[in-house]
C-alpha cells in the first residue's frame, strides 16, 4: 500500500516528469506500468473477490450444486460472448445473436419434429445461425454500410419475426436426446452437479483460442481491428475477414441454441431475448476493448461468468430484480471507463518512456 | 556499372476527372542512391508514389523495375517487385507487437498446402527474423513483445521503415518520414535511411525539410502542378534555386523543358 504522501510524491513526479527528463520519470513509468497491469488483471481480480464475498454472505453460494447452476446459466451467454468477442475485435458489433439463437432453436425443433434425427436437428441449428451471420457479414461489407450496428439491428428484428412466424408464437417442445444431454445433462462420471454444457463451452473456447492465437486468420482479425486501412494496405483480405467473424458469431449463436433448447427441451421464439446485450456486456466487463483489436477468449469467459455470478448471488441474497439490473449496468460503465483510462495511461506511458529514453 | 536504373518512370500521366495530377513525369533512381522528391502541396508527389506502389494505376506511361516494365495493378504487385512504401500515417497496428507488425499480411506459417489464412503461424521463426532485421538496422526499440501503440513516435516510424527495409529488395519509398518527429527521433530515421542506401536499396524520400534533403539526398527532383519542373544536386549552393523551383519563382520558368 502506498502512503498518502507517497502518492502525493508520485503525483508530483508525474506532473514534473516532462520537464526534467532523465532521472524522475523512471519511477513514474513503473507506477503507470503497475496501474496498467492492474487494469489488465482487473476483471479476474474482481471476479475472485466477488466469489469470495458471495461465499461469505450466502452459505448456499459455494456449494457444488449452486456452482453447477451458475455454470449452466452462464453457458449460453459464454458461447454468445465468444462469438461477440470475434466481432468486437474487428471494431464491430453483432446485435442479432439473441434473435438468431431463438430462430435456430425454433428451426431445430421443427426439423426434429419432422425428421426425429438428432444429427439433422443440430445441423439445422448450426446452419441457421451461420446463415444469419452470413447475411450480417455480407450485408455489412458488400452493402458498404458505415457500421454493422444497423444491419445486425435489422436481422435482430427479422430473425425474431421469423422465429415467431415459424413457431406460431408458441414454444415447440421436444428435442433429441443428444441436445437435451448437452444442454441439460450432467457429467455424472465426473460429478453429479457438473453440467455437460460446460464442456461445450470449453471446447468452443479452445477452438476459438487456437484460431486467434495460432492461425494466420486470427492474426488478421486483430490486424483488421487495430487498423482497418492498414490491413488493406498490407494486403490482408479485409472484407473476407469481416464476413468470417459475423458468420462465426452466427454459428456460435446456433451452438448456444443447442444449449438453451437442450436445457428446456424445447425450441421457443422467446429464447435469448436481450441475450445480445448480455454477450456484449460480458465481452466488455471481461476486459476486451470495445474499440477493437484487444481482447481474448478469457475476457469473454470471465465476463460471462461474472454476469452469471452477480445474478445468481443476488438471487440467493434476495436482492430485488431491479437492483440486479442497476448493478450490472454500473459494472458495464466501470468496465468501459477502465478501458478508456487504460488508453489514456498508455498514451501517458508512451510520453514518459520517450522522455526517459 | 552502366546497368539499367533500379526504378524508372517514363512519361507517367494520371488524371482524376478534369484534374491532371501527373503530366508526363519521368524520373530514375539507381541502387544505393537517395532521390528526394520535392514540391509544394498538390504538386503530385503523393499521386506519383501511389502509382509506383500500386495504389493508383497510371493512365499512360510505364514503370520499369531493373529495366523491365511492370504493370502496377495493386499493392501486392509492387511488393512482389521489391518495392516497399512507408506512408505518412505509417499503417501500423497499434494493438500488435513489433514482430506482428513486421509480418502483417505476410506471416510465416505452415503447412504450405493449406490456404494462407488457415496456416499455423511460426511465431519463433518470425521473432528471430524480426530481431535480425532490428539488429541489422541498429534500431533502438523496447522489448519486441510490447505493443506498438506503447511506443514513441520515433520508434513507430523506425518500425514502419524497418518493416519496409526487411522486405524491400529494390526500392523503398518514404512519404514525409520525419514530419511528425522531434530532433533526436528525426536523426534516427535519417540514419536508418542512409543505412538502407548503403545496403543497396534505391530510396525515394518525399520531404519538406530542406535540411534533411540536403543531408541525405544524392539527387533532387522538384514537381509542381503534376510536372517535373527541375532537377538538382542538393548542395548548399543550389539550395536557393531548389526552393525557388518549389515555390515557382522566376528561375523555374527557364528550367521548363517545354514551352
Amino acid at each position: 500500500m502506498l502512503e498518502p504522501d507517497q502518492i502525493a510524491a508520485s503525483t508530483r513526479d508525474a506532473v514534473r516528469a516532462p520537464a526534467d527528463s532523465a532521472a524522475r520519470p523512471a519511477g513514474t513509468v513503473r507506477l503507470v506500468g503497475l496501474v496498467l497491469t492492474l487494469l489488465r488483471l482487473g476483471p479476474l481480480l474482481i471476479l475472485v473477490v466477488l466469489i469470495a464475498v458471495l461465499s461469505n454472505l450466502s452459505p448456499v453460494f459455494f456449494t457444488p450444486q449452486n456452482l453447477g447452476n451458475v455454470l449452466t446459466q452462464c453457458a449460453a451467454i459464454a458461447i454468445l460472448a465468444i462469438g461477440q468477442l470475434l466481432v468486437i475485435l474487428t471494431r464491430g458489433i453483432d446485435l442479432s445473436v439473441g434473435s438468431t439463437l431463438a430462430l435456430s432453436a425454433v428451426v431445430g425443433a421443427l426439423v426434429y419434429a419432422e425428421t426425429a434425427s438428432g444429427f439433422a436437428t443440430i445441423l439445422a441449428m448450426l446452419l441457421t445461425g451461420a446463415l444469419v451471420g452470413a447475411v450480417n457479414g455480407f450485408g455489412y461489407v458488400y452493402g458498404r454500410l458505415p457500421h454493422p450496428f444497423i444491419v445486425t439491428l435489422a436481422t435482430l428484428s427479422i430473425a425474431r419475426g421469423l422465429a415467431l412466424g415459424l413457431s406460431g408464437g408458441q414454444p415447440i417442445s421436444g428435442m433429441p436426446d443428444i441436445v437435451t444431454s448437452i444442454g441439460g445433462g450432467a457429467a455424472t462420471w465426473l460429478a453429479p452437479w457438473f453440467p455437460n454444457a460446460a464442456f461445450l463451452v470449453a471446447a468452443v473456447a479452445i477452438l476459438v483460442t487456437v484460431l486467434l492465437r495460432g492461425l494466420v486468420w486470427g492474426r488478421w482479425i486483430y490486424a483488421v481491428g487495430g487498423s482497418p486501412e492498414g490491413a488493406r494496405r498490407v494486403g490482408i483480405p479485409r472484407s473476407r475477414v469481416l464476413v468470417s467473424v459475423y458468420v462465426l458469431s452466427g454459428l456460435l449463436a446456433g451452438v448456444a441454441a443447442i444449449v438453451t433448447s437442450g436445457r428446456l427441451n424445447a425450441g421457443s421464439p422467446t429464447f435469448g431475448q436481450l441475450a445480445e446485450l448480455d454477450a456484449i456486456a460480458a465481452v466488455v466487463i471481461g476486459g476486451a476493448s470495445f474499440l477493437g483489436g484487444r481482447g481474448h477468449v478469457g475476457n469473454a469467459l470471465i465476463g460471462a461468468i461474472m454476469i452469471g455470478v452477480i445474478r445468481n448471488g443476488m438471487n440467493l441474497l434476495n436482492v430485488e430484480a431491479f437492483l440486479q439490473l442497476i448493478v450490472i449496468g454500473v459494472v458495464i460503465v466501470i468496465a468501459v471507463e477502465s478501458d478508456v483510462i487504460r488508453g489514456a495511461l498508455e498514451a501517458r506511458f508512451r510520453v514518459l518512456k520517450a522522455a526517459s529514453a | 556499372m552502366s546497368t539499367a536504373p533500379t526504378l524508372a518512370i517514363r512519361d507517367a500521366t494520371k488524371r482524376f476527372g478534369a484534374v491532371l495530377a501527373l503530366d508526363s513525369v519521368s524520373l530514375e533512381v539507381s541502387a544505393g542512391t537517395v532521390l528526394a522528391l520535392l514540391g509544394d502541396n498538390g504538386a503530385g508527389k503523393s499521386t506519383l508514389i501511389k502509382c509506383i506502389s500500386g495504389v493508383h494505376r497510371l493512365d499512360s506511361g510505364t514503370i520499369e523495375v531493373d529495366g523491365a516494365p511492370v504493370q502496377m495493378t495493386n499493392p501486392a504487385v509492387a511488393r512482389a517487385a521489391g518495392i516497399e512504401t512507408v506512408y505518412q500515417d505509417l499503417a501500423l497496428f497499434d494493438n500488435l507487437d513489433t514482430t506482428a507488425n513486421f509480418f502483417a499480411g505476410r506471416e510465416e506459417a505452415a503447412p504450405a498446402w493449406l490456404p494462407r489464412g488457415l496456416r499455423w503461424m511460426r511465431g519463433k521463426q518470425m521473432a528471430a527474423h524480426s530481431a535480425e532485421v532490428v539488429g541489422r538496422l541498429k534500431i533502438n526499440l523496447p522489448a519486441r513483445t510490447a505493443s506498438v501503440g506503447m511506443m514513441s513516435g520515433g520508434q513507430r516510424q523506425a518500425i514502419a521503415v524497418a518493416r519496409s527495409a526487411a522486405f524491400a529488395s529494390r526500392v523503398v519509398i518514404l512519404d514525409e518520414p520525419t514530419a511528425a518527429l522531434g530532433l533526436r527521433e528525426s536523426r534516427q530515421v535519417l540514419d536508418l535511411i542512409l543505412r538502407l542506401r548503403d545496403e543497396g536499396c534505391a530510396v525515394i524520400v518525399i520531404s519538406h525539410a530542406m535540411d534533411h534533403v540536403m543531408e541525405i539526398a544524392d539527387h533532387a527532383v522538384v514537381m509542381r502542378r503534376g510536372r517535373v519542373v527541375g532537377e538538382a544536386t542538393p548542395e548548399p549552393e543550389n539550395r536557393a534555386r531548389i526552393v525557388s523551383l518549389i515555390v515557382g519563382g522566376e528561375d523555374s520558368l527557364s528550367q521548363r523543358s517545354d514551352p
